[in-house]
């Protein structure tokens, strides 16, 4: 208990170590105050922002951004996974286009994207769709293929017709490698929403930090790098949590 | 065989649809350019040597910022996996750090560094170094205790440790790390140079659409994506070359 203890204040003091030494070093101009402003006028700005109000706005823009993407990204992933999970036809046919497609980069289909859909909110939302749809398709692809077989002879026997089967025996057993794609999938919409905001100015947290470079007001940088980074903790929080509730019928760790 | 014509078959159906549409003028031709010209435009591309300048470019960049980030993640990672009390006083920190997208850093590395290699492949360190010093920290731990009492019994110095026992040890799973880095490290050199960097093929990417040669951009696209599928393919056949390093 105590080493514990001991522990984490050793983490506090690490943590708080590096912050001191960075604001020592920025204010003895060891280091540039352009590039590097001290940690204190970095957060003077991230309590500024929040007092005025003016961090709201862009940071609900991209959060919803995100989240509509994330979304979006989620239900045709478990659907096409659902597919080619149990139907060998669907697998024979998608899987070859897919394999092609999982590896480009969704940012480098931007351009394309702009050019169908202009500079749109809709835009961002497909493009960070397409990037955020392969641990989910994948999760539920694993998840629909490794059905245990004893439950499919059940099914079979009861003659369950297959929207029922998968609706009430594949769609549970695949859920929780389900859900950890799903987290993976919301990690990388919040960066492809940062990417999107970035090249087609559209508002939200990852704008303004281009801005805030632009015109060399590095405070402000940090303070968008700040919130990204609290943004991207809150987000893995929250759907750990969705997780545990959702998988509440899951004995833990036991037969 | 009968998958092979299957798997081929909604691509194939795809593209004659697309050059159909676009030939009877139902395809708007400055968004969906056919697949003819696509293929005449990447041939141009190939033969002037545009394509092939632009696609170093990029890698040269990815390489740079996987190399520094696998030097650093190992040597970091196998610090911190020998030394648990040294990484629980570090890990707080490490765990702060990582939730930051990379790509949000871009507009730092470029106050830093201007535009050019050194700050696209800064901003690939950044990303590809959290896979390596995850994995390597879980590897060099679970080496069998047993190998590092013998480093201590012999009272070898931490460098020829380090080279003689540990990194052989744990290198089958610090491999699997650095496969995903190196997968990262495309992406976010393509995202890097779509977004700020003018250099590479993501650059050349964007000018393409820009300047309404959207032939030039699909036939860009498809080429990346087939350097990506190589990628992953010459990757995952490495792996299951290497003893053990499926994981």
């Amino acid at each position: 208990m105590m080493r514990h203890l001991a522990s984490s204040v050793g983490a506090v003091l690490f943590a708080l170590g590096l912050l001191v030494l960075w604001q020592v070093l920025a204010e003895r101009q060891f280091i540039s105050p352009v590039f590097f402003p001290t940690p204190g006028r970095t957060l003077a700005e991230l309590y500024r922002q929040i007092a005025e109000g003016t961090i709201w706005p862009p940071l609900g823009a991209t959060a919803l951004r995100m989240f509509y993407g994330w979304v979006l990204a989620s239900l045709l992933g478990v659907v096409i996974g659902a597919a080619i999970g149990s139907s060998r036809t669907a697998r024979d046919f998608l899987e070859p286009l897919l394999e092609f497609m999982r590896p480009l980069p969704a940012s480098a289909i931007l351009p394309a994207a702009i050019l169908f859909l202009g500079l749109s909110n809709r835009m961002a939302v497909s493009v960070i769709a397409f990037g955020a749809i392969w641990p989910v398709l994948l999760a539920s692809v694993h998840g629909f293929s490794s059905v245990e077989p004893q439950l499919l002879e059940v099914c079979r026997a009861l003659r369950v017709t297959r929207g029922q089967f998968i609706a009430k025996v594949a769609f549970p057993s695949a859920l929780p490698d389900i859900l950890a794609g799903a987290r993976v999938s919301l990690a990388i919409s919040l960066i492809l929403a940062v990417v999107t905001e970035m090249q087609a100015s559209q508002p939200g947290v990852g704008h303004n930090i281009l801005l805030a470079q632009r015109s060399f007001r590095s405070p402000e940088l940090y303070a968008g790098v700040v919130t990204l980074g609290v943004m991207g903790l809150v987000a893995n929080h929250a759907i750990l949590k969705v997780e545990e509730r959702l998988l509440r019928w899951r004995a833990p760790d036991g037969p | 065989m009968r998958r092979r014509i299957r798997g081929a078959s909604i691509p194939i159906v795809l593209v004659a649809l697309w050059e159909a549409g676009s030939r009877a003028g139902a395809l708007p031709n400055d968004t969906f350019s056919r697949p003819s010209d696509i293929v005449v435009a990447g041939a141009r591309a190939f033969a002037d040597g545009t394509i092939l300048v632009a696609t170093w470019q990029t890698i040269e960049a990815a390489l740079a910022g996987f190399a520094f980030a696998a030097a650093a993640g190992v040597l970091c990672g196998a610090l911190l996996g020998l030394a648990p009390r040294l990484e629980r006083i570090v890990g707080p920190t490490v765990d702060a750090l990582r939730p930051i997208p990379s790509i949000a850093l871009m507009p730092l590395a470029l106050l830093m560094f201007g535009f050019g290699l050194t700050m696209e492949a800064s901003v690939v360190a950044f990303a590809c170094l959290w896979p390596v010093l995850l994995v390597t920290i879980a590897a060099v731990r679970g080496i069998e205790p047993r190998l590092l009492d013998l480093a201590r019994t012999l009272e070898m110095p931490f460098g020829s440790s380090l080279r003689k026992i540990i990194l052989p040890a744990a290198l089958s799973r610090i491999v699997v790390g650095l496969r995903v880095a190196v997968g990262v490290s495309l992406v976010v050199a393509i995202t890097v140079e779509i977004v700020v960097n003018p250099r590479g093929l993501g650059y050349g990417m964007i000018i393409a659409s820009q300047s309404l040669r959207p032939d030039l951009m699909y036939a860009q696209l498809l080429w990346l994506g087939l350097l990506g599928w190589g990628l992953n393919e010459a990757l995952s056949r490495a792996a299951r070359r290497w003893p053990g390093a499926q994981a």
